[in-house]
């Protein structure tokens, strides 16, 4: 039995794939799709932001390339620092897809860190969740604010690896196995992965999954780095699933028969 | 009529309904959500509801983001 193929489960609804991808950041939507086909994700988070008044007649749209039908569209609220622009934009965005409750809220506290408000951020998803909002939510990788926003309803909880676009990886495991073990919904590394090995540690962790985007986007070869992210991300989940060996320090245990060598 | 359209003042010649609004823009068929006064406007009011001086207005789609 393959258990890798056990799905992921948000909101009651079943995924195949593991791996979240942003849409940001590429040369163009061609390289988007290109990048996203070869991540093999099936829920793609976007933004939301005003329209080019009286400059758009033509010009191409994301979701043309990456239909709803298709795919699982996320909506997020980057760039939003209070509750309330939170809020509103996912308002927005609930009428865009239409009714489509799934989001991904985050609030930021400061354009240099992009590091949640955490305060703004559990307001938010309080409002959110008692207006029938499925909430993901980008945290802290603090176990007590993540487990009050399962309290509060959230339906995914995705603390940061470290921070937004930066590629540092899994700067603190250790907090992330707080956050897992108290969770009962689904716990996702969101931000920080920088290449497949921190995709793979995420995983051999016990997330649930990951989002990512500047990882993929800004690699030199974004669709070969989409195609790693997504066997990373496979190995990762497998290798938890199998348990992993206990580490021996300071002694070594051969893997060869130690007895019937020639000449003995 | 002056609308506050995303940040922007623009005058019209006579008053006009959301629908007429977005016909006029362009956008008509095109995915996007209409936010009057901080209300949504559901695309099924988009005829029924007629703009008043001085309305501000948000029209958003998705874009590329993470």
């Amino acid at each position: 039995m393959n258990r890798n193929a056990s799905p992921l489960v948000i909101a009651g609804r079943e995924y195949r794939s593991r791996l979240l991808v942003g849409t940001g950041k590429y040369q163009d939507f061609a390289e988007t799709r290109a990048a996203i086909d070869a991540s093999g994700a099936e829920i793609v988070t976007v933004a939301i932001r005003r329209t080019n008044i009286g400059q758009t007649a033509g010009e191409p749209n994301l979701l043309d390339f990456l239909p709803p039908a298709q795919f699982t569209i996320l909506p997020n609220t980057a760039g939003c620092y209070t509750a309330d622009d939170a809020v509103r934009t996912l308002r927005l965005a609930r009428e865009l897809l239409d009714g489509h409750a799934l989001v991904k809220l985050e609030v930021l506290g400061d354009p240099k860190t992009l590091f949640p408000n955490m305060p703004e951020t559990l307001k938010a998803a309080e409002t959110l969740v008692k207006e029938g909002f499925q909430v993901m939510v980008y945290c802290a990788d603090d176990p007590i604010q993540a487990k009050m926003l399962e309290d509060i309803g959230c339906v995914a909880i995705m603390p940061l690896a470290s921070l937004i676009g930066s590629g540092m990886g899994i700067v603190n495991p250790w907090n992330l196995r707080l956050i897992l073990d108290a969770a009962k919904v689904p716990v996702l590394v969101d931000a920080g992965v920088g290449t497949a090995s921190d995709a793979a540690i995420a995983m051999e962790l016990g997330c649930d999954g990951v989002l990512m985007n500047t990882a993929i986007a800004h690699a030199q070869d974004p669709v070969l780095m989409a195609s790693a992210m997504r066997k990373a991300v496979e190995a990762g989940r497998e290798a938890f699933l199998a348990g992993r060996m206990a580490r021996k320090f300071y002694s070594a245990d051969p893997s060869s028969p130690t007895s019937g060598l020639i000449g003995s | 009529m002056e609308l506050v359209i995303n940040g922007e003042s623009r005058s019209f010649p006579a008053a006009l309904s959301v629908a007429a609004l977005v016909e006029t823009l362009g956008f008509t068929g095109k995915r996007i959500a209409v936010e009057r006064n901080g209300d949504i406007v559901p695309r099924s009011l988009h005829g029924a509801t007629l703009l008043n001086d001085g309305d501000r207005l948000e029209i958003v789609v998705a874009v590329g983001g993470g």
